[in-house]
């Protein structure tokens, strides 16, 4: 998209720029240009106490209303849920006058630019940390909306993804605020813009799609018809089930998103994980019972194994004739 | 809550006009009667035409709207948002008439600190969810828009979708300009849906002239037609506040 043309004076600052706010009187020094889209230009800039970002737009409702959304997730905080937030105010210059707001600096890749240097390995984990963070978001009240790679940062080390970018972020209930059309759940034809849980699933799925398509795609018919197999004929193919279960709409919350991603990752740990946790119940529940059980446990082993093995003399039996 | 109608022209056009009235004063005309002009400039790739954007840029000034340039690919996303930015920057308008008011001084919402500002967009946020939303979409069909066309339909269904997901009612209609014995020829007559205008789209005849102004008046009238109605329950942009609130 091209950017007005008020944005566009804003987008040159050069290295150095003093931004002095108008109403709390904090100066910023433009260190460089991190990045810019639709809403506006972010800037790394120095403060009293070292980096910062600094996020300026032509449009003070689309700043007013990004500092809104961060000014309620540090409320419930201690995890972080986005940038923290550390100054709100006006710039005065030449006549005119931009609103700003200035928040933590996450610093780190992006989760593509991440995932092609550290490899595909790193998906899966980060993907974890994306649905915890987002668990954290729903409780909250709202949906993310705008999730794609660039506005994922891993940060660390230890690598641990940060969401930046509340452009999008919406009450839940409401029409989704901004999207990008990839990620978007009602380009896709696969359902409405509204905003809940699932349609921030839905996105999830997408980015976890786009680091096997670093290029994209176009809609051709969209749908699951279109999607899935492309997911089952790339390096996501492990995660077929939960991507189309995140696509169709299946999980309610990303904590059940998330378990379904540790099955994929940990089959084997987690069927004895369950398997001791079970085995742990019956021993408070029974006290001294529990070596019974244990010996009967060892009884239904020798069983399938015997079941097993006639089974196998019978397939043997029958080839052989 | 009860909340009136904002109203809403979408030009969706590639550039210049050279027929009839000029378009920047027919865009001033709407924004006189509380109906808000927003631009879309489809672009070729790297083709800009200084004449054409500052038409654009123009009309969407004078009519109180947000104008936006973008190439044919983007346009589904474009057309969105600044449908939507148009909403805010509406509604922003009505709260801070109220400001005023309230406050003296200029009456925008930059007059107060920071930290007051939050819950007023809070308040226009809740207003654009809810708020009852009729949007009047005017095509250039002229020849160079041709091949565009499939791409515009495919935006303006998908800009039903994104705004049928708004608690508030929508209402669409869609003009076509040039049209066949007129400046304006109607597509699509008001309707909470847009998903009807896959056939009308087909059937188009594109034209030589590009009459932007003549097809903004028209445009108007053919909300003023549906006003005079509402008028008589004395329902003008003015009061909107009061009775939204
Ligand atoms: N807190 C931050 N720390 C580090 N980099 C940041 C931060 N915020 C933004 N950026 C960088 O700036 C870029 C643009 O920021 P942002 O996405 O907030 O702008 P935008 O105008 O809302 O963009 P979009 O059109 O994608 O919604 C980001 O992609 C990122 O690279
Ligand atoms: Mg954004």
């Amino acid at each position: 998209m091209m950017m007005n043309h008020s944005l566009k004076s804003l987008c040159n600052l050069a290295q150095g720029t003093a931004i002095r706010g108008k109403w709390h009187g904090q100066h910023y020094t433009v260190i460089k240009q991190l990045g810019y889209g639709a809403n506006g230009v972010v800037y790394l800039v120095r403060t009293a106490d070292g980096q910062a970002a600094l996020k300026m737009s032509d449009n003070a409702s689309s700043v007013t209303s990004e500092v809104n959304v961060l000014k309620s997730f540090t409320k419930v905080q201690g995890s972080a849920l986005g940038p923290s937030l550390l100054d709100v105010d006006d710039w005065e210059q030449g006549g005119g006058q931009t609103s700003f707001y200035v928040m933590e600096f996450i610093k780190g890749p992006d989760l593509l630019s991440f995932i092609q240097q550290k490899g595909h390995d790193w998906l899966g984990v980060l993907i974890l940390q994306l649905l915890s963070d987002l668990e954290g978001i729903h409780r909250n009240g709202w949906v993310f909306g705008d999730l794609k790679p660039e506005n994922l940062i891993v940060t660390g080390p230890p690598p641990r993804v940060r969401c930046i970018d509340v452009g999008g972020t919406t009450l839940k209930g409401r029409a989704i605020k901004e999207f990008t059309e990839f990620f978007d759940r009602g380009y896709w034809g696969m359902g409405s813009r509204k905003a809940d849980e699932t349609y921030d699933l839905f996105a999830v799925a997408m980015v976890m799609i786009n680091t096997a398509y670093p290029k994209r795609f176009a809609k051709k018919g969209g749908g699951t018809d279109q999607l899935m197999p492309l997911v089952r004929q790339s390096e996501l193919a492990k995660y077929a089930v939960v991507i189309e279960g995140a696509l169709t709409g299946r999980y309610q919350s990303a904590s059940e998103m998330r378990s379904s991603i540790l099955q994929v990752l940990q089959p084997a740990r987690k069927k004895r994980a369950a398997a001791d946790s079970k085995r742990a119940a019956t021993r408070t529940a029974r006290g001294a019972a529990s070596q019974q059980k244990k010996s009967g446990g060892f009884g239904e082993t020798l069983l399938i194994i015997a079941v097993i093995s006639m089974l196998y003399f019978f397939y043997i039996y029958v080839q052989i004739l | 809550m009860k909340t009136g109608t904002l109203k809403q022209v979408l030009l969706i056009t590639d550039g210049c006009s050279n027929q009839g009235e000029d378009p920047i004063a027919m865009a001033a005309l709407a924004k006189e009667q509380g109906i808000t002009i927003n631009v879309i400039g489809v672009m070729e790739e790297d083709v800009i035409d200084d004449q054409g954007l500052k038409e654009i840029d123009g009309i969407a000034m004078a009519g109180g709207g947000v104008s936006q340039i973008v190439y044919a690919q983007q346009l589904s996303q474009t057309v969105q948002m600044v449908t939507r930015k148009a909403m805010t920057q509406t509604l922003q308008g009505v709260v801070n008439r109220e400001l005023k008011q309230i406050l003296g001084g200029t009456g925008t919402m930059e007059d107060l600190p920071p930290e007051k500002r939050g819950e007023i967009m809070e308040v226009v946020e809740e207003l654009g969810e809810t708020v009852q939303l009729e949007v009047l979409v005017l095509v250039d069909t002229s020849a160079s828009m041709k091949h565009k066309l499939p791409t515009v339909k495919e935006a303006l269904l998908d800009l039903s979708l994104s705004l049928n997901a708004r608690s508030g009612d929508n209402r669409f209609s869609v003009f076509a300009f040039p049209g066949k014995r007129e400046e304006v020829e109607k597509l699509l007559d008001w309707t909470p849906r847009l998903e009807s205008l896959s056939s009308v789209f087909s059937k188009l005849a594109v034209g030589g002239i590009t009459p932007t102004g003549p097809a903004i008046r028209e445009a108007i009238s053919y909300f003023e037609k549906k006003r005079s109605l509402r008028s008589l329950l004395s329902r003008d942009d003015e009061s909107f506040f009061e009775e939204s609130v």
